[in-house]
């Protein structure tokens, strides 16, 4: 009997199967492939794209990756990020270094409501400058109405800061311990990094924003078009999971600038770097000799919506 | 088999002819499915900038519409009890038109997440063992399992019963039997589980309240079968299904008691914020009364809530019942009136203020509305679709010959209005009524 | 030589009882949240700091001081050093930090002469609180590496010393409205 090599359709026919049974089996089988290959075609990128784009489509989860498949992809990102912005970009995928856990601390005595801190992030983030994204936002509160979040003020811009009767508080991703966020996520595409920060994969991602309806503290900001970033103001430093270049449709916060923060030695958070008054500290909560474990031995220490139990490791304080 | 595929090709045959007017509805439903596929496309391209939805309020008319048909789909079990449970047999001889109606929301439903979330290409991301998928801790994993399975479910309900109804012979009971008894705890499921996904956010307080889930089953109750009561009227009117009023009647009935209890706990939930007075009174205020001088969703909720309760009354007042024009309109309130509290009068107050305080108020843009018009269009055209094999079938007119394979139709044509046809009468009884 | 006896004893023992007073270490006064050592207000407490945000040319002051005869009297400067408003605490004026001998150095309550880059033992003085914090690092602004070598600003560095308190800046742009957002 002449065989075509596959199994199936070589096999002989048994004694119970007509002949019509044996068509039918065999068309619905062709048929199901073409149907599966009609609907994958719809997925895939389109004829133009280069086999970067089939690359990215197929990319797991970053946790999923081995050591080779993780260089794999940082070569392939660092050559994208590069050719689009003609510089040479770096990617890095530092893991977390052992026995630190961070901490932030914000001194509302000090906060002057300039916002340096929201434009430093800006320039060491890479975030969109068209559609803006910014990831800290500080709110202006009135001294008489303390920590009021009903009736702060965000868009103020008097002729200098602080305005007179006013105090400010800025806000930016907690990186909670009980994180909303990545309870919520469908597809695992967040989650908390041993050392506490939150972190998202934005190749994973698929932008259905349910991490931003659940974050209590508006952390969390969503590439609703195509990122506007100037070649020229983008920082060639990157970090995988933290400040490289993100894609339309995926959701982005605040990572303690993870490519910062986990070098050896360490550098601060660049909102901690630029702010003039002192008001940011930053630390490791594991060091009982950081700047942040001091604060909170010693000083008048909040937590923002501390009845949520999302237990931030981010700390707002007194120093005076 | 070659049975199935000669019914399958019967059914092709079956949806390609018809009268004229349904043509004209085909055309109509194909025309708002192509704009909108045209204002997908255009989203696709510019990214979802094109709505209105932004960081404070990153869900808005998609969820909302998406949120509401979830409901609309569970209401099939307000037929399936009385049909399957208490074997009642003015509506068990048309429970496969409920989950009909559950299988064309459904496949909305599916539509407005998928034109919702920002990254379709990455859809692969949700299923199991191929991408990962965050069971059992997130809501929406459970949301994407279970709406998957009330899909399958009741398309393998009413394909199965109608494809028995085809070959004239009774469903296998121990098939049947458990996929339909089935059927009434997932449909409980599918919106209890839509309620939690609102219902455990902490960030959102209008949201986190144990009563979420109760009122989105009674007000589920409430619309699907409202829908349903409007259908089998046109169905009776236009096509040769009998459909007794005791059965509509009944729908009714229950459609009272449910609204009955979606008002209670609506009036549970108004007294707990504005008696207690905390901050989370923001949200209510915002929308029945307007917060900061914004109060867009001011006018409609009243809107709604007027509709409620006139529909309520409508529908527990025998009188206003069974007469047939206070019904009908009662069923158009109470529609529109749950389209409103539970899509936009529901997910916009969640994010409004917002997790620091700030108000932004969102109304979708016409690419939203455009998309939105060609999803329910699709919806329309599933169950017509749907429709224009079932109703043949349960009229006699769709079945097997005599020699067990090939189909016979009776009937080619659909939406035909036959002068002096009564429920109950033969085609040949009419004529001849006709010509005397 | 019966009298030099008992006075020579006393010289011996005087002589002795001062060597161990001066051998004994000081008590520790600020035990917790420094890595320096125990001799807290010695001059061999470093820190890495900037050089003193000195104008153009004033220094070093000696260059001008060391032919002019020092004049402790308080009053208000009418030939040089006018543009200076001091605007610190009440009752104050220049050489209750500045010393009055040599110019270049700044004085301690006690008399113990600091240097400029050495400010901040002297603003500690009065303001400790804030000295302790600045010394752990919660104080002022902070760069360097948190898990390594901290780089430390002088007081003057932020606080002009003769007008200390922090001026109103002016705010940058407000975020874009989501409405404004296209």
């Amino acid at each position: 009997m002449k065989t075509r090599g596959n199994p199936q359709e070589d096999r002989p026919m048994p004694d119970t199967e007509t002949r019509e049974q044996r068509i039918f089996r065999l068309s619905r089988r062709k048929a199901l492939k073409g149907l599966a290959a009609g609907v994958g075609a719809l997925a895939i990128p389109g004829r133009k794209a280069s086999a970067l784009t089939w690359q990215d489509f197929l990319q797991k989860n970053f946790r999923e990756l081995t050591r080779a498949e993780v260089e794999t992809v940082i070569a392939r990102l660092e050559k994208e990020y590069s050719a689009r912005f003609k510089k040479d970009v770096k990617v890095k995928a530092t893991p977390p270094i052992e026995g630190v856990l961070y901490g932030y601390g914000l001194d509302l005595s000090r906060c002057i409501g300039c916002r340096r801190c929201v434009y430093g992030c800006v320039d060491e983030n890479n975030q969109s400058r068209d559609p803006q994204i910014q990831w800290i936002r500080v709110l202006q509160l009135e001294k008489e109405k303390g920590v009021d979040l009903e009736h702060a003020e965000y868009y103020y811009n008097p002729r200098e800061v602080p305005a007179p009767g006013h105090f400010y508080m800025p806000v930016q991703c907690q990186q909670c311990r009980l994180p909303p966020c990545v309870k919520v996520c469908p597809v695992q595409a967040t989650w908390k990094e041993i050392d506490g920060i939150v972190v998202v994969d934005y190749n994973w991602c698929i932008g259905c924003r349910y991490c931003m309806a659940a974050c209590p503290y508006g952390a969390r900001h969503f590439n609703w078009k195509k990122a506007g970033l100037p070649a020229g103001e983008m920082n060639p430093e990157t970090h995988y999971l933290g400040n490289r270049p993100r894609p339309v449709g995926v959701v982005e916060k605040c990572t303690f600038c993870i490519q910062r923060t986990r070098e050896q030695p360490g550098k601060y958070p660049a909102c901690v770097e630029v702010c003039p008054t002192g008001t940011r500290k930053f630390g490791n909560l594991l060091d009982p000799e950081s700047e942040i474990r001091y604060i909170i031995e010693n000083k008048r220490v909040f937590i923002l919506k501390e009845d949520l139990n999302t237990q931030p490791q981010f700390y707002y304080f007194y120093a005076t | 088999m070659k049975k199935i595929w000669e019914f399958f090709k019967g059914t092709l045959v079956l949806v390609a002819k018809g009268s004229k007017a349904y043509y004209t509805w085909l055309l109509f439903l194909l025309t708002l499915m192509t704009i909108g596929t045209f204002a997908y496309a255009y989203q696709l391209k510019s990214g979802l900038i094109v709505t209105a939805m932004r960081d404070q309020v990153s869900w808005g008319f998609y969820i909302s519409n998406f949120t509401f048909l979830v409901g609309v789909a569970a209401a099939a079990v307000l037929l399936v009890i009385p049909a399957y449970v208490y074997h009642w047999k003015p509506i068990k001889e048309i429970a496969v038109l409920g989950e009909m109606l559950a299988v064309s929301a459904m496949v909305m439903c599916l539509l407005f997440v998928t034109v919702d979330i920002g990254r379709p290409d990455r859809f692969w991301h949700l299923i199991p063992k191929i991408g990962i998928l965050n069971f059992p801790q997130s809501l929406l994993a459970w949301d994407v399992v279970v709406l998957n399975t009330y899909l399958v479910l009741n398309l393998t309900i009413a394909v199965y019963v109608l494809y028995q109804m085809y070959h004239r012979r009774e469903p296998n009971k121990a098939v049947f039997n458990p996929l339909v008894l089935f059927s009434i705890p997932a449909a409980v499921a599918i919106h209890t589980v839509t309620a939690f996904l609102y219902n455990g956010l902490s960030a959102r307080p209008f949201w986190n309240a144990s009563i979420l889930a109760p009122r989105f089953l009674a007000s589920a109750f409430c619309s699907g079968p409202a829908f349903m009561i409007v259908i089998f009227q046109v169905l009776r009117k236009y096509t040769k299904t009998d459909i007794k009023n005791e059965a509509i009647f009944k729908i009714a009935e229950l459609i009272a008691y449910a609204m009955f209890i979606n008002l209670f706990l609506l009036g549970a939930e108004v007294f707990k914020e504005y008696y207690s007075n905390t901050i989370h009174l923001a949200p209510m205020e915002y929308l029945y009364q307007g917060l900061k001088g914004h109060s867009d969703l001011v006018p409609y909720i009243w809107t709604a809530t007027f509709f409620n309760v006139t529909a309520f009354i409508l529908f527990l007042v025998p009188q206003t019942r069974e007469n047939f024009l206070t019904l009908n309109i009662g069923c158009v309130l109470i529609f529109t009136g749950i389209y409103i509290e539970k899509g936009m009068g529901l997910v916009i107050p969640g994010f409004v203020p917002g997790a620091l305080g700030e108000i932004y108020e969102y109304s979708p843009t016409g690419i939203e509305i455009l998309l939105t018009i060609g999803i329910w269009a699709t919806g329309f055209f599933v169950y017509t679709m749907l429709l224009r094999v079932a109703i043949p079938i349960l009229n006699g007119d769709f079945h097997v010959g005599d020699d067990g394979v090939t189909p016979v139709i009776g009937d080619d044509r659909f939406i035909v209005r036959r002068p002096g046809f009564v429920s109950g009468r033969s085609d040949a009884e009419a004529d001849l009524e006709a010509s005397a | 030589m019966k009298g030099k006896m008992p006075y020579r004893a006393c010289l011996t023992a005087v002589a002795a009882v001062l060597l161990l007073v001066l051998a004994a270490p000081s008590p520790d006064a600020h035990g917790k949240g420094t890595k320096e050592s125990p001799k807290e207000e010695s001059s061999t407490l470093q820190f890495p700091v900037p050089p003193p945000p000195f104008s153009e040319g004033i220094f070093p002051c000696s260059e001008c001081h060391a032919e002019m005869t020092p004049n402790p009297k308080r009053r208000k400067l009418e030939e040089e050093h006018t543009n200076i408003v001091l605007n610190h605490g009440q009752g104050r004026w220049c050489l209750d930090c500045h010393d009055l001998k040599n110019r270049d150095k700044l004085h301690l309550i006690s008399g113990e002469k600091v240097g400029f880059d050495e400010s901040y033992r002297l603003c500690g003085q009065c303001h400790g609180d804030k000295y302790r914090d600045w010394k752990v690092g919660v104080h002022g602004k902070r760069t360097g590496y948190w898990n390594g070598k901290k780089e430390y600003l002088l007081c003057p560095n932020c606080h002009n010393p003769h007008n200390p308190r922090f001026k109103p800046l002016a705010p940058k742009p407000p975020p874009v409205r989501p409405e404004d957002i296209r």
